[in-house]
């Protein structure tokens, strides 16, 4: 006995090869899992309850997925639906997915697994000191919490099993660990656990773990001792190599992976090519914790934004951009404390020196002195007018500030009319921590409901 | 002097979670990775990166011939200072590191 699992690649939306995946449904796989998100786009996502991807580009890749799903007559899981995982994006994928069983005619059972937290549950939790630090964490307490735009607890194999129980022929699940969809079906059919989750684990980003990170599609066959893995695209290949350095991807340790319930040990793990294509792991442990607990991510909102650019050619003022910058912002500051009466305290300003050092800020070790240099400008304050206002106020010193007090007003480029750009709403992320629950299925809900196309 | 990217396979940053950045140095034979492993000192990295040693870790994975450093987010992932929300550019700062020549 052994449980197959097709991943058609790393996230919904990023597309997979057509050919790849028709390969992969001839293994006659027991069941069909691709993730849909993570936090790696950052805290807007999250805070906004919104995906990144186009709803066409989700609506056309779903769509070959539950064709391959009836084909064989498998469960389709889609983990951390819509990028952030929020109930709303659980209940967006509802609706493509409804479109499309119409379109199809398909009749299908669908299960959706909500992770949302509510301010109350969170509240009794952290009063009954279950919400536990990770490292770094931001500082919590009540007031914080009942900021939160929106807080989730990743699910992991406990909750997605509870879901395919449902007999669902598709799960949606919100936000999820990246590995929990692929290992709940090999750990439900008693394989070895260790195994389920580092085979799950090297294919959470399909086809990155081979030699075609682009190919998109991977099979991996789960068993009593461990897992093989091996692309399906013909022209791609694992090797123990690309397999194992798979584990230290987006991996703070190289050797263990702390998950709901317990963390996998990599240590001992052993990586045998089976073939030019297959790998064959064994060895991966899994160390199950004391208590049950699932991890909390939340971004709270902090502000809006309003962004200006101009961009600086003049040879002069390029070689003094530093001296520029400083006297401008100084000279700034002053001015909104004259006209508006607000002290700094009361907005932010972030000059980005692009050209010079916007990436790396004051890591950057290279001094060369570029062509031009684009001034990007990023203004927060507490509400989108007073971001607005405040750029205006600022944009006739970007444009015509002078180095010297008595020299003429220089006049730099803006590239836009008008040169600054509203950006809505800034959050942040907030929360770096763990919630202890009696039981998994403490703080999620299952719905589950019937499409009867005929 | 020679830069690091030099002499190494392939060197890659990465988000680790909003709170992380894990950097992967992919040494590429058993030689370099042994020179790499002294060169790449936690204090030579620190120096580079601006973080406190408590929020530096060092692994070493010989197998792979891989040095790895995760180590705390200065500005967390996506808040306003922040500049670089995947965490994926920081790998410059490794790749343009100067190192002794004959470890080449």
């Amino acid at each position: 006995m052994s449980t197959k699992v097709l991943v058609p690649s790393g996230v919904l939306g990023l597309g997979f090869d057509s050919l790849a995946l028709e390969n992969g449904l001839s293994y006659k796989p027991d069941i069909i899992c691709i993730d849909g998100g993570s936090t790696d786009s950052g805290p807007f996502y999250l805070g906004s309850g919104t995906s990144k991807y186009a709803r066409d580009v989700y609506k056309a890749e779903w769509r070959e997925l539950m064709l391959a799903r009836k084909s064989i007559n498998v469960p389709l899981i889609i983990g951390s639906c819509g990028t952030c995982g929020v109930d709303c994006m659980v209940d967006f994928m509802y609706e493509i997915t409804a479109e499309i069983a119409l379109e199809l005619g398909q009749s299908i059972r669908v299960a959706q697994l909500y992770c949302n937290q509510s301010v109350n549950y969170l509240t009794q939790a952290f009063e009954a000191k279950k919400i536990i630090p990770l490292d770094p964490a931001p500082d919590i307490d009540q007031t914080k919490i009942s900021k939160f735009s929106n807080v989730v607890a990743l699910a992991g194999v406990e909750q997605i099993i509870e879901a395919i129980n449902t007999g669902a022929d598709i799960i949606l699940a919100g936000r999820s660990t990246d590995t929990a969809s692929i290992a709940a079906l090999p750990i439900m059919n008693g394989e070895n656990i260790g195994g389920a989750w580092h085979g799950a684990k090297i294919a959470e980003c399909g086809a990155f773990c081979s030699t075609s990170p682009t190919s998109g599609v991977v099979l991996v066959e789960f068993d009593k001792d461990g897992f093989s893995v091996e692309p399906m695209a013909l022209d791609a290949r694992c090797t123990p190599h690309s397999v194992s350095a798979h584990m230290l991807y987006e991996n703070a340790d190289p050797f263990l992976l702390f998950e709901p319930g317990g963390y996998l040990n990599v240590r001992n793990a052993e990586y045998e090519a089976t073939s030019e294509r297959k790998v064959r792991v064994s060895g991966s442990e899994w160390e199950k914790s004391e208590k049950y607990s699932v991890k909390l991510e939340g971004v709270i909102p902090v502000g809006y934004q309003t962004v200006s650019l101009v961009i600086v050619r003049d040879e002069r003022y390029v070689e003094n951009i530093h001296r520029w910058v400083s006297n401008l912002e100084q000279f700034i500051k002053k001015k909104i404390f004259d006209i508006m009466k607000l002290p700094s305290k009361d907005y932010h300003l972030d000059f980005r020196l692009i050209g010079l050092n916007a990436v790396l800020g004051g890591l950057e070790k290279k001094e060369n002195i570029p062509t031009e240099i684009g001034v990007q400008l990023v203004v927060t304050a507490d509400t989108q007018t007073k971001a607005a206002e405040l750029s205006k106020l600022i944009n006739p010193f970007l444009l015509h500030h002078p180095l010297e007090e008595y020299e003429d007003y220089p006049t730099f480029a803006f590239p836009f009319s008008p040169a600054q750009i509203d950006r809505g709403i800034h959050y942040e992320f907030g929360i770096n921590h763990v919630m202890i629950l009696e039981d998994p299925m403490d703080c999620f809900k299952i719905k589950v409901s019937e499409m009867i196309n005929d | 002097m020679t830069k690091l990217v030099d002499i190494v396979e392939k060197i890659r940053s990465k988000n680790a979670g909003p709170f992380w950045i894990t950097v992967d140095i992919f040494c590429g034979d058993p030689e370099t990775f042994a020179s790499i492993r002294e060169v790449l000192t936690v204090c030579e990295v620190q120096k580079l990166l601006k973080v406190d040693i408590q929020c530096l870790k060092k692994f070493e994975i010989p197998d792979l011939f891989v040095v790895k450093f995760s180590f705390h987010r200065r500005e967390v992932q996506g808040s306003r200072t922040d500049r670089d929300m995947h965490g994926a550019q920081i790998a410059s700062l490794f790749s343009e590191l100067k190192i002794p020549r004959e470890l080449s």
